[in-house]
């Protein structure tokens, strides 16, 4: 299907009567009865403004402006620093992935970008030196919105104990370990004891791992965050449970970072269930075919079984635990505060060979209990609707986590007509991008193919000329300067030249601990580089 | 899956890509193939070694136009001295053939960068990724290619559109023995797949 249903709330469904007086134009329109002069399009920019600089903003930008001529494009973000997920997602042991910051530099680099950080759109910036535009000043200023402002929030578990002290959001520790001002200080305390438990088997999960498990000087020349270093030198993880309800043919991780695992020198790898791969691996599709072939070798480095955790350089190991869903976190009897173990119910799968198998929770009453200290909880992403949506009735599917469109990033949604019969409803010059319009999943790659997507289906309704945008009733608009306009007090706006101070100032920190970089990790450091 | 009638909505998308009329293409043939002729403007100005990739699309956009530009003042390949020439040809999405005479050494990815063929190389030819991914269209030449090591089958597992002589182009280096070597770009599908939003 290309059309997301969103089948719980409707809250624009009568939103635009109250709020006519607001913002007219935001009713849903059918399509068919759109209609505008190509003519007016001539000659006048085509005025982008983007919201959230990762990698589907600017993938989407850079494709708009290969695409639609005279093309514009403001880019807010709401830290002092651009690149999203590339910078605060990606491990730091991955810097090849980083690469593709080259393009988004390239893209910036053009006189019709203009990048505008340090200002969150719609919704009181999460640091305390950041502005805040509301979205309807954006939507008076600009043709054409696109959200790719990705999932800032993750799933909870809603088990018993999640709030107890050694349970961690991955995206958390994620963007602790990146240095990503709002997690900054997290300060994990990995030094409780020797077990952690990982629930969720997706590529973040793997990430979590292997920075558990890595050696510290291999981190210590990436640009992990200096807190990190520290706290991970000092860890007592040497055991790491990376847990799933299902199995290996239902698991979201990638080979690569399976593989990336098993490179670990001297780190362990406990054997898999084997009874969860179809016995003849050989007739498999070419990609489950090699996952489970890796999974199935032995480990490089034999995992010992010296159960007493007392010897000081105790191996390090890992292991794949499938069939448990997990049910509470168990706070240690002498600091009912603190986590000691993980509790689990076994599961049973519909069809343990079927990667869309589905898993059942067993009937008998064998919980299986892991202790640790130390819990993370990976089950996902997740993105939210900006405060405004509601109000001025933009579709967002609660259910999916993503904004309604049309699987091109278009915003629109099912009406009922007065005849009773169903349609779509389009909000002109609406689109989204990456994991706001897809849901939080893929790789850059995915998301570039997915920013492309939508920055092609707005290049084709501009130049259709029928499709109606906003602010296109001959009236030219301003983009930022119209923004700027309208009263931006105290705000402290950071340029692309900005951020290249920043980023000048974190290669010289590096420089002088032999990094690449050393991160600024809070918002005051940053601006305090621009004087 | 994706079906037909999935792909004929993505069509419109494809009438929008830069075009490169049949005598463009012919320019390029030409201007590369003829034996004797100077094949490709040196571009003195700037060193070969620079290990920054310029890609040609800022140059598109200075210009304001969706021609082709004189694409290989942008990559950081090195024209074949005469005589040493080596065809490879890369049939694009739209079906449009591209051949283009090359050196000895140089990669799939920076050849297609620097002709200005739509190809991005998201982690800059690091094989970390899998958006050069090429189709060798003749099994033959796919044979006489050292064979892709895991970390290139790692990233090809995640390639959309995988066929069996799938490559990743910063991975293929060019030598005397693929001469006449023929790849496909593989057809965008992945925003098309119902199971994204599932």
């Amino acid at each position: 299907m290309f059309f997301i249903r969103c089948t719980k709330s409707r809250p624009w469904a009568n939103s635009h009567l109250k709020l006519a007086s607001i913002r007219p134009f935001f009713r849903a329109l059918p399509s068919r009865t759109l209609s505008t002069a190509q003519s007016t399009r001539d000659g006048r920019p085509f005025r982008l403004a983007v919201i959230g600089s990762g990698p589907a903003g600017f993938y989407t930008a850079y494709r708009a402006m290969t695409r639609i001529q005279n093309a514009r494009v403001d880019m807010y973000e709401a830290l002092p620093v651009p690149y999203g997920l590339v910078r605060f997602g990606v491990a730091p042991d991955h810097p090849e992935v980083k690469n593709c910051q080259e393009k988004f530099e390239e893209v910036a680099s053009s006189p019709n970008f203009t990048f505008i950080g340090n200002v969150s759109i719609g919704t009181k910036s999460d640091h305390p030196d950041g502005g805040t535009i509301p979205l309807a000043s954006i939507l008076r200023h600009y043709h054409a919105v696109v959200f790719s402002y990705g999932a800032a929030k993750d799933r909870t578990l809603g088990i018993p104990g999640e709030h107890v002290k050694g349970v961690y959001s991955a995206r958390q520790f994620v963007g602790w370990y990146n240095g990503l001002p709002e997690h900054a200080n997290l300060a994990p305390d990995l030094t409780r004891g020797d077990e952690a438990v990982i629930i969720g088997q997706g590529n973040v999960a793997l990430d979590v791992a292997r920075m558990l498990l890595e050696d510290v000087d291999v981190l210590r020349k990436s640009d992990i965050a200096e807190h990190a270093i520290e706290t991970l030198s000092k860890s007592k993880v040497r055991r790491v449970h990376i847990v799933g309800r299902r199995g290996p043919m239902q698991a979201a991780f990638t080979i690569k970072e399976i593989r990336e695992l098993l490179r670990l020198p001297s780190v362990a790898f406990h054997p898999i269930d084997t009874s969860l791969v179809p016995q003849d691996i050989k007739s498999l599709p070419r990609a489950p075919r090699r996952l489970m072939d890796i999974l199935l070798q032995d480990s490089p480095t034999p995992p010992t079984h010296c159960s007493p955790p007392t010897q000081t350089k105790q191996q390090k190991s890992w292991s794949l635990d499938f069939l448990l869903s997990p049910t509470a976190f168990l706070p240690s009897p002498a600091d009912p505060a603190r986590l000691a173990a993980t509790k689990f119910t076994r599961t049973t799968l519909s069809d343990p060979f079927d990667p869309a198998a589905y898993a059942l929770p067993t009937t008998d009453a064998d919980p299986h209990t892991i202790p640790s200290a130390l819990a993370f909880r990976s089950v996902g992403y997740q993105s939210t609707p900006l405060p405004e949506f509601a109000p001025l009735g933009i579709p967002f599917s609660d259910r999916h986590g993503v904004i309604s469109n049309d699987g091109r990033g278009r915003v629109q949604h099912e009406e009922r007509a007065a005849d009773a019969s169903m349609r779509i409803g389009r909000f002109p010059g609406l689109y989204c991008a990456g994991w706001v319009k897809r849901g939080p999943t893929g790789v850059i790659a995915s998301t570039m193919q997915d920013a492309f997507s939508t920055a092609d289906a707005m290049a084709e309704d501009w130049a259709d000329g029928r499709v109606a945008f906003l602010n296109d009733k001959g009236r030219d608009v301003g983009g930022w300067d119209g923004v700027k306009g309208e009263g931006m007090s105290g705000v402290r706006v950071v340029d692309w030249e900005g951020w290249r101070r920043i980023d000048r100032a974190e290669r010289e920190r590096g420089a002088r601990v032999g990094k690449e970089r050393e991160k600024f990790t809070r918002t005051g450091d940053m601006l305090a580089v621009l004087g | 899956m994706p079906n037909p009638k999935m792909f004929a909505q993505l069509l419109p998308s494809l009438r929008l890509a830069p075009k490169r009329s049949s005598s463009t293409i012919a320019r390029h043939v030409q201007c590369y193939t003829k034996p004797g002729a100077s094949p490709l403007p040196s571009s003195p100005a700037r060193p070969v070694q620079s290990p920054v990739r310029r890609s040609p699309w800022l140059a598109s956009l200075q210009t304001r136009t969706f021609s082709v530009s004189a694409a290989v003042s942008h990559g950081h390949v090195d024209p074949p001295k005469p005589g040493e020439e080596l065809y490879v040809t890369f049939i694009d999405k739209e079906g449009a053939e591209h051949k283009l005479a090359v050196s000895k050494g140089d990669n799939l990815l920076d050849i297609a960068q620097a002709h200005d063929l739509e190809m991005e190389g998201a982690c800059g030819g690091s094989c970390a990724c899998s958006t050069c991914h090429v189709i060798v269209t003749d099994q033959e030449y796919y044979d006489k290619m050292p064979e892709p090591d895991d970390d290139e089958n790692d990233m090809l597992d995640l390639a959309f559109g995988l066929q069996e002589t799938s490559r990743l182009g910063c991975q293929i280096v060019m030598a005397p023995e693929l001469d006449g070597l023929r790849v496909k770009l593989p057809a965008m599908t992945r925003n098309l797949q119902s199971s994204d939003f599932k």
